[in-house]
């Protein structure tokens, strides 16, 4: 993906004169659109999940052990009769939280650390490229792993705090260099000297011409870590080092003995991992279009 | 009538080469068998892992065992006589003549007797698991190659038991004396198999010893324990890859096996020298005070947790500090006299409240540490779940088991699921699990109680069975009114395997038994 | 071009020295050691006396910065250190084990190429028209299927519908292919359909690029067979850039395998690493992450050595 991302670190942003940008968006990224929708209904069930829901996600109900699906149960149940719907319906406000908590501090991060190293290069440019080579040398879910050792399993006021880090850490180099790349361009601009002449102060020009500036990639950045994010949360929950029992999350809902019940609960197995795959899938589509949307240079 | 005579006769001489096939020992054969984890050492005196335990056991052999299908009793494997003095301070061992090490040397007393020291007063650098075991022998003494004698400071009830041990491998003394430590990386026994090699994280090769003691065995040219998460397992049993499995497997995993093999399954059940435990931060508040404890404890449905949990997990029967079925358990009448086992659950539950209402904890919310795999986490889910419904909110922290132990040892905890193992039934070694925190490393509850350890003292100078089974009962029944640690359900062991390995004993531990000695592969 | 390669080759060792140091002391942070999951295992009765001594003879007491320099020493004569939990060399660890995960990451590679060319070439060809779309949904779900869920399905399906699992233990493919093939082959599979989303990707956004040339243009035919024709020249153009790709992903190939070792049961560098962080094993967690970082700086910079001789436009600067 790094030679991809950096060929996105376009410096404009595509400006369309389209009468509403949403219809042309259907219009022309029919897919991205679908992606969109998807999105959308995931986050309305992780929202309101305890309204939709038809069961509490972690009260066991022996009495309705590993029911196939019914209209009672319509994914059936788990080995602790625990109603699977509900898990998926819940897991969806733990994948989507943590999916969009830790690209969002991980892309902000690393768009505030590439643009500052491109605004004031020379020697704190200089240092910052070598931290961020020293971080870009770890595969994303080394570091991950790493990382998640490291600050333990502690859960703070209920959210997995030592899950987010460990997955904005990896992201942040990964969005620091494709920013500052884009940001370096925009530097050279004469308004940028311009503003510098007139007296505004370092953090004026960055916040108000770099940042805005390089919005494009970093929208297109924030989309596509949401669904990689996801899918590392999943991972580190199926290797038994995401999120905790008893609370619902896909990946933990795969991992550990579940597999062992496949021929007698194969709804077990399903349904979580095609609300993983659907949730990355839709943010990858939306991801590309908005990527050729952005940025016209995709846009042949 | 002679018509008759001759196709009786057939029929015999028909019926005699099936019974042969299915009664007596094909020899040949490798046999493929799965087992989790790697091992951390060669060195059996080092460590209490089964990891080491079920690869090492087919190389070496140990001074007494516990009787094939007759558990608990023991029988020589060294040792081909044995008298104990009237006073209990003297036993004496007549070793078996002619045993031979892999590499051609003939045991003797001496190598006893280097083991033994090695066991009770580690050398610098070796590390011995099981210390503690032996600190009432006064001396280990050799009278003449064939016979060890050791002389007792005092009486131990437990010690035919300790020298049935299957930790208590014995070593060359010659080796020892080249290298205290060369246990830790090479294998070198009398055991019915020689070791041939060890691929980390791949497998464990063993193959016939010609000259092993018992003549005969074994039956294998040889074995290969291949290693694989558990979650392979199943997979490799039910798809042929190898053909059995010794610790155990989950009620579902035994079933999706069975369901691959059909006929070719066979499975062995028993109880499991094994129990969960929930202990308590006996040094942080509101953990110190006894009412909590025992209100948590209360609130647990043991009896209707058993039956749903042991259908998808490890987690059997309901059971006091000694495994529920052995010599030394309470009866289930007794059990329900125990806070936390009377049938009434409804009652239960308002004594709990009652009690956390009397501490000022109605509110109480706490931090359940636990590991991240089966069966822990489903105790732990089922324990956080039967809390709730007092009133009580437990988070869920699971930790790797590196962590779960440091965590542990510095106090970092105020609740968490626990287990404890042993290879035997005798209280000595299963009550010091729950002994005072100064007395006993494994006693992770944090609290000092000298009433407890004098039950436990007395119940291990204690050679009188009737006794020794009362001063248990009473040392429980302190238990779990202080309820420091408490025991949350026993395991149940299922071994499953292809029908085709014969020979293999079924006992509670699945720390014996394993030398292979006696299994053999059945055509197919 | 010397210049340049001499100065990529320098930069290269601050960032692996900033990657060891940052390496050890974030492990070093990590609540708790080994010693005690080492002795005590699963039951053990162990005291605190024999936990201490053994702490002291795996050089855990020593001073951090000690230690590091220690280690340090060890790699400047290629002295790796022993694992804590085996007491083996961690060399020999290694070595066991990297042949297979090579192999599979190499299959993947390959697989992943296999699917994309075709794919990314038909997806370039009928651009914004139904074709594309199903080609793109088709790799696009490749990426967000999870491949350890991918690998559970794959297992499950072998045993259900043919009750058969694959073999357990690897056999070098020189001694037995059929052995080797019928392990690795699924693996490869699981995590190779994955990485051919990114390399179709790459390949429909170069062809796409090949095609606006002239003599392309000249060649441009209306027809679908024609455009087919034209398609295989394009697809020649295209596979130098989709290469690059597979050697860019190749480090993160390594990375996928982490987590599919464990469904595969393999044993291969990925699961040793997922197994030395829960054991809290140190020292072979800090080689396997320098080595893994050697091997991704070192691809990185042949990657963009390719890059300056596939495309004279970029200056080594």
């Amino acid at each position: 993906m790094t030679a991809i991302d950096q060929n996105a670190g376009a410096p404009t942003v595509a400006r369309r004169r389209q009468p509403n940008p949403v219809l042309a968006f259907i219009r022309f990224q029919p897919l991205g659109a679908a992606g969109l929708l998807v999105i959308l209904i995931m986050a309305a069930a992780a929202i309101f999940a305890d309204v939709i829901a038809p069961y509490d996600p972690e009260a066991i109900d022996f009495m309705a052990m590993l029911t196939a699906p019914s209209w009672e149960h319509p994914f059936g149940t788990d080995a602790f009769g625990r109603d699977i719907m509900t898990r998926i319906i819940y897991g969806a406000r733990t994948a989507l939280t943590i999916g969009f908590v830790s690209s969002f501090v991980g892309c902000s991060l690393g768009a505030i650390i590439g643009v500052s190293s491109a605004y004031f290069g020379g020697r704190v440019d200089l240092t910052i490229q070598r931290f961020i080579d020293i971080l870009l040398s770890y595969p994303i879910i080394v570091l991950a792993l790493v990382v998640v050792a490291v600050v333990g399993r502690q859960p703070i006021a209920g959210i997995d705090i030592n899950l987010i880090l460990a997955i904005a850490i990896p992201i942040i180099p990964r969005v620091a260099r494709v920013v500052r790349s884009a940001a370096l361009a925009i530097r050279a601009m004469p308004y940028v000297d311009a503003a510098r002449a007139g007296g505004y102060s370092d953090a004026h020009i960055i916040f108000r011409h770099l940042l805005p500036n390089v919005l494009a990639p970093y929208l297109i950045m924030l989309t596509a870590y949401v669904a990689q994010a996801i899918l590392l949360e999943a991972s580190l929950s199926f290797l038994g080092l995401g999120v905790s029992e008893p609370k619902p999350a896909w990946g933990l809902m795969l991992s550990g003995d579940s597999s062992n019940f496949y021929q007698e609960a194969p709804w077990m197995i399903i349904f979580p991992g095609v609300a993983i795959s659907l949730t990355v899938f839709a943010f990858n589509l939306f991801g590309d279009s908005l990527r050729d949307w952005l940025d016209p240079k995709f846009k042949t | 009538m002679k018509a008759l005579t001759l196709l009786s006769a057939a029929a015999v001489l028909l019926a005699l080469p099936a019974a042969a096939q299915t009664e007596t020992p094909r020899r040949g054969g490798v046999l493929n068998w799965a087992i989790a984890a790697e091992p951390p050492t060669y060195d059996c005196h080092a460590t209490g892992t089964f990891a080491v335990m079920q690869r090492v056991a087919p190389h070496y052999s140990t001074l007494m065992k516990f009787e094939p299908g007759n558990y608990p009793n023991i029988v020589g494997d060294l040792a081909e006589s044995w008298t104990v003095s009237p006073d209990s301070l003297t036993y004496t061992f007549k070793l078996r003549p002619n045993v031979k090490f892999h590499d051609g040397s003939v045991l003797t007393s001496a190598d006893l007797k280097a083991t033994y020291d090695r066991i009770i007063n580690p050398p610098d650098g070796v590390i011995s698991n099981r210390q503690s075991s032996f600190v009432k022998v006064a001396s280990v003494e050799t009278p003449d190659p064939q016979t060890v004698v050791f002389k007792m400071k005092e009486v131990d009830a437990s010690m035919m038991t300790n020298f049935a041990s299957p930790w208590n491998c014995v070593y060359s003394a010659a080796k020892l004396k080249q290298d205290p430590n060369f246990p830790a990386k090479n294998v070198m026994g009398t055991g019915p198999f020689k070791f041939v090699e060890h691929v980390a994280g791949s497998h464990w090769r063993g193959e016939r010893f010609e000259d092993y003691f018992r003549k005969g065995h074994p039956y294998l040219d040889g074995f290969r324990a291949v290693t694989m998460s558990s979650s392979a397992m199943t997979n490799a049993l039910a798809g042929r890859q190898v053909d059995a499995e010794f610790r155990g497997f989950s009620p579902t995993e035994r079933d999706r096996i069975v369901r691959a093999l059909g006929k070719d399954a066979k499975v062995q059940e028993s109880s499991w020298l094994l129990h969960m435990i929930v202990t308590f931060n006996t040094e942080k508040k509101p953990f110190d005070d006894p009412r909590v404890r025992r209100a948590l404890s209360l609130a647990i449905d043991r009896w209707g947790g058993s039956a749903s949990l042991s259908k998808i997990s490890s987690l059997g029967v309901p059971g006091g500090l000694v495994r529920p079925g052995s010599e030394w358990s309470a009866s289930p009448k007794e059990m329900e006299q125990w806070p936390g086992y009377g049938r009434d659950m409804a009652a239960n539950r308002a004594e709990a409240r009652r009690l956390l209402k009397e501490a000022g904890q109605e509110n109480l919310t706490l931090t359940l540490m636990d590991r991240n795999i089966a069966p822990y986490v489903t105790a732990g889910i089922f324990v956080i779940d039967q809390w709730r419904q007092i009133g009580v909110k437990a988070e869920h922290q699971q930790v790797e088991l590196a962590s779960w132990y440091s965590l542990q040892n510095s106090g970092q905890f105020e609740a968490f699921i626990d287990s404890f193992t042993q290879f035997s039934d005798d209280p000595s070694n299963v009550l010091y699990k729950y002994a005072s925190y100064d007395r006993s490393p494994v006693a992770v509850h944090r609290a000092t109680d000298r009433e407890l350890d004098a039950l436990f003292d007395e119940q291990a100078r204690t050679a009188d069975k009737a006794k020794r089974i009362a001063l248990v009962r009473r040392f429980e029944k302190r238990l779990f009114e202080q309820a420091y640690s408490v025991p949350l359900l026993w395991w149940q062991r299922i071994v499953v395997m292809n029908d085709r390995v014969q020979g293999w004993t079924m006992s509670p531990t699945h720390m014996i038994y394993q030398d292979l000695g006696d299994v053999w592969l059945a055509e197919k | 071009m010397l210049r340049y390669l001499t100065k990529r080759i320098l930069l290269m060792i601050p960032t692996l020295l900033g990657v060891a140091v940052l390496t050890f002391f974030m492990l070093r942070v990590v609540p708790g050691d080994i010693v005690e999951l080492k002795l005590r295992g699963d039951g053990g009765t162990v005291t605190q006396e024999v936990i201490d001594r053994e702490r002291t003879r795996l050089g855990l007491d020593k001073p951090l910065v000690i230690q590091f320099a220690d280690w340090m020493k060890g790699l400047a004569t290629f002295d790796f250190g022993t694992s804590m939990w085996t007491g083996r060399p961690v060399a020999e660890e290694i070595s066991i084990r990297i042949g297979l995960t090579l192999q599979v990451a190499v299959m993947a590679a390959i697989i992943s190429v296999l699917i994309a060319l075709p794919l990314g070439t038909i997806s370039a060809l009928f651009r914004d028209t139904w074709i594309d779309y199903v080609v793109r949904v088709v790799t696009i779900a490749g990426l967000a299927v999870p491949s350890f869920w991918l690998g559970m399905l794959m297992i499950m399906g072998l045993l259900t519908y043919f009750h058969w699992s694959p073999p357990v233990t690897y056999t070098p493919f020189l001694t037995d292919p059929l052995a080797n093939m019928s392990q690795l082959i699924w693996p490869a599979l699981a995590v190779g359909y994955r990485y051919s989303a990114v390399v179709a990707r790459m390949v429909r956004s170069s062809i796409i690029e090949v095609m606006k040339e002239d003599y392309i243009r000249t060649a441009r035919a209306k027809g679908v067979f024609e455009r087919l024709v034209v398609g295989r020249h394009a697809m020649r153009n295209a596979l130098l850039p989709a290469i690059t790709v597979v050697g860019l992903e190749f480090a993160f190939l390594i990375g996928g395998l982490v987590v599919t070792e464990q469904v595969f049961n393999l044993n291969g560098i990925g699961r040793l690493f997922v197994e030395a962080v829960s054991r809290n094993d140190f020292i072979i967690v800090q080689t396997l992450v320098l080595l893994i970082a050697v091997m991704f700086t070192v691809v990185n910079l042949l990657v963009d050595l390719l890059y300056g001789v596939l495309d004279p436009r970029i200056r080594f600067a």
